[in-house]
């Protein structure tokens, strides 16, 4: 902030005041840096270290009993010719692709019908959301339950409209799609977000549309949708990514020790080949390789995400 | 449909201030119109709630039930016992389940959220430079996913000798997390500056301002950062299928889990036991949800809109 060279005389005073300035920002660093330590000191223990570590680990055979031995880039060989990997891309690409658009529109709809409860709206809010506050082990264990072939719910319910329900737990066809509806039962958390964001849409936007003779369908999709596209593209990403990662229902219902007649292959997601890998079989530097493969498909579609979201998704003020 | 006006809520306010003056002797004019439109989203409501509410009442239901009718779909059983939930308690060391899940959950979450409300306000308050370098590198932790540190954080407890026991599922906490960070930071930066100040002019020193005038200001945020870990350490399964061993150690995720596999795949068939050890592990967390809805529906809708 040097000043112009008007009040020379002044100078002096304001070196002084300069140093003091310095001296002060430097005291304000240093106690930012002490409050921010623990996160710093966390940072490099659980996030940085491992990191470059898994990195290592990638390009050894390590099962942790024996010290790592260094094999180069035969782990990432490995991944294209291990058919389960293979299978286990499938599986959980098949599962993202279609449990994460269907979890925005049934999210948006039951939103859209919450906007509309007036005062009993609470109520109707608590019954969407109580699933959602369910341990996912008593989620998976309730697929197995509800899904049953033979006496589950589901397939009772389909009776009464004289269809005869799948297998759900045991058919590989059909345990994705059980998985995927199942799944749909805890969108309590996306409908409360896009609740929250319907309420924020300005009022006069809906009744100068009717003014101009819109009816529902053209208000939802004209006004509300692009109104709310913030929030919708916040809960597709964030679905996407926890999609690539799924894992507790499924293992839950379909592995685990003691549980060879039930295991399924078509419930095999990525992470648990994962888990298997590591923990299971110990093969830390294959399972390392395998969790930068995900790492990377992770980041190529959030970064398509990303950019598809420029195009489509309004900002109120749009700042950025 | 036809078009609904979103009047529901103007419709709304006559009627509430009907409620409580006192009954008046002329009806009010305008009573609540019945249209189609509302028939309908009344229908699709309770429908959804029906589907949405089920499984809880299939599942409780049964719990009450012998072995033999646990699959029979009824709502209210037909022979009505408790034997289950004794069942369990013998069965598995479930009060030692639930005492290790209670203090790996309280742990977490009073830990991280007082680290992470130290951090938070250390990027909110002070100003330093690389402040938005740094809290950026924070955002970003946020985006990686766990799979790629998983290995290595397991080998770092490993060579503490610490696997089979609590700590590592929680002790990470003591650093802070990432999302809590970004709540608490957006909360304190929300804050009238004005008030810090004038707490520095009266001689409060960096510690008093956060600890006296700041942590109390912001007592919503970090109960929302309570609830919200509490809920996720409760119901985490991955991080105790890696760490835990001996089944006296298990949280009650975990011993569930064993439960399944034990006495729903094992051959042995005695799913009563596996759905009243699954009511056991819901219900806490139903009743954190009735004490503290406010707090969560408050929560998750900030985390959408600020995201």
């Amino acid at each position: 902030m040097a000043r112009p060279a008007l009040d020379a005389p002044a100078v002096p005073a304001d070196e002084r005041a300069l140093r003091a300035k310095r001296r002060l920002r430097r005291r304000e660093t240093r106690a930012a840096l002490l409050f921010i330590s623990p996160w710093i000191i966390g940072f490099f223990v659980f996030t940085a270290w491992p990191i470059i570590y898994s990195g290592y680990l990638s390009l050894t055979d390590y099962d942790v009993i024996n010290d790592p031995n260094f094999v180069g880039l035969a782990n990432y060989e490995r991944l294209f010719e291990d058919d389960k990997v293979r299978l286990a891309l499938q599986n959980t690409f098949f599962f993202t692709l279609i449990q994460v658009p269907l979890y925005v529109i049934v999210s948006l709809a039951l939103a859209l019908l919450l906007n509309k409860a007036g005062r009993s709206a609470g109520f109707f809010r608590t019954a969407f959301f109580l699933p959602k506050m369910t341990p996912p082990v008593a989620v998976g264990i309730l697929l197995l339950l509800l899904f049953n072939g033979q006496s589950g719910m589901i397939n009772q319910a389909l009776g009464w409209f004289g269809v005869d329900g799948p297998a759900w737990t045991t058919d590989p066809t059909w345990v994705k799609p059980g998985l995927i509806l199942m799944s749909l039962w805890s969108v309590g958390a996306s409908v409360i977000i896009l609740l929250a964001a319907l309420r924020n849409v300005p009022q006069e936007l809906y009744d100068s549309a009717r003014v101009d003779g819109a009816n529902w369908w053209q208000q939802t999709w004209r006004i509300t949708v692009p109104m709310i596209s913030g929030a919708l593209f916040f809960i597709f990403i964030v679905n996407t990514i926890a999609g690539f990662q799924t894992f507790t229902e499924a293992y839950t219902a379909f592995f685990g020790s003691g549980n060879t007649t039930y295991s399924n292959d078509a419930a095999l997601f990525y992470v648990i080949y994962l888990f298997q890998q590591a923990f299971e079989f110990l093969h830390m530097g294959y399972a390392s390789a395998l969790a930068w493969l995900l790492f990377v498909i992770i980041m190529i579609f959030t970064a398509i995400q990303m950019v598809v979201s420029r195009r489509f998704v309004y900002y109120e003020g749009e700042q950025r | 449909m036809t078009i609904e006006p979103i009047g529901v809520q103007d419709t709304e306010q006559p009627d509430h201030d009907a409620e409580h003056t006192p009954p008046a002797p002329v009806q009010p004019r305008k009573k609540r119109r019945v249209t189609p439109g509302k028939v309908v989203i009344g229908a699709l409501l309770t429908i959804t709630t029906v589907v949405f509410i089920y499984p809880f009442i299939w599942l409780l239901s049964a719990s009450f039930k012998p072995r033999g009718e646990v699959f029979d779909n009824k709502l209210i059983p037909d022979t009505f016992i408790l034997d289950n939930y004794i069942n369990v308690w013998r069965e598995a060391p479930m009060a030692l389940w639930l005492w290790n899940t209670i203090l790996v959950t309280v742990l977490a979450a009073v830990t991280v959220a007082a680290s992470s409300a130290m951090v938070a306000w250390g990027f909110a308050y002070f100003r330093f430079r690389g402040r938005n370098l740094l809290f950026g590198v924070v955002l970003a932790t946020m985006m990686l996913p766990g799979a790629v540190t998983m290995i290595p954080v397991f080998l770092i407890w490993n060579n503490l000798g610490m696997v089979d026991t609590l700590t590592p599922l929680w002790a990470q906490n003591l650093f802070g997390s990432a999302f809590y960070i970004f709540l608490l930071r957006q909360f304190f930066l929300g804050l009238p500056r004005d008030l810090f100040d004038a707490a520095k002019i009266d001689g409060a020193n960096n510690w008093q301002i956060f600890r006296r005038i700041a942590v109390p200001l912001c007592k919503p945020a970090l109960i929302i950062t309570l609830i919200f870990e509490f809920q996720a350490a409760w119901t985490d399964l991955m991080r105790p299928l890696i760490y835990l061993r001996d089944s006296d150690n298990f949280t009650v995720p975990r011993g569930l889990k064993a439960l399944l596999d034990q006495f729903g795949f094992g051959g042995e068939w005695h799913w009563e036991i596996v759905v009243t050890a699954s009511v056991i592990t819901t219900v806490p967390m139903i009743i954190l949800f009735f004490l503290a809805q406010k707090h969560f529906v408050q929560g998750i809708a900030t985390t959408g809109t600020k995201g």
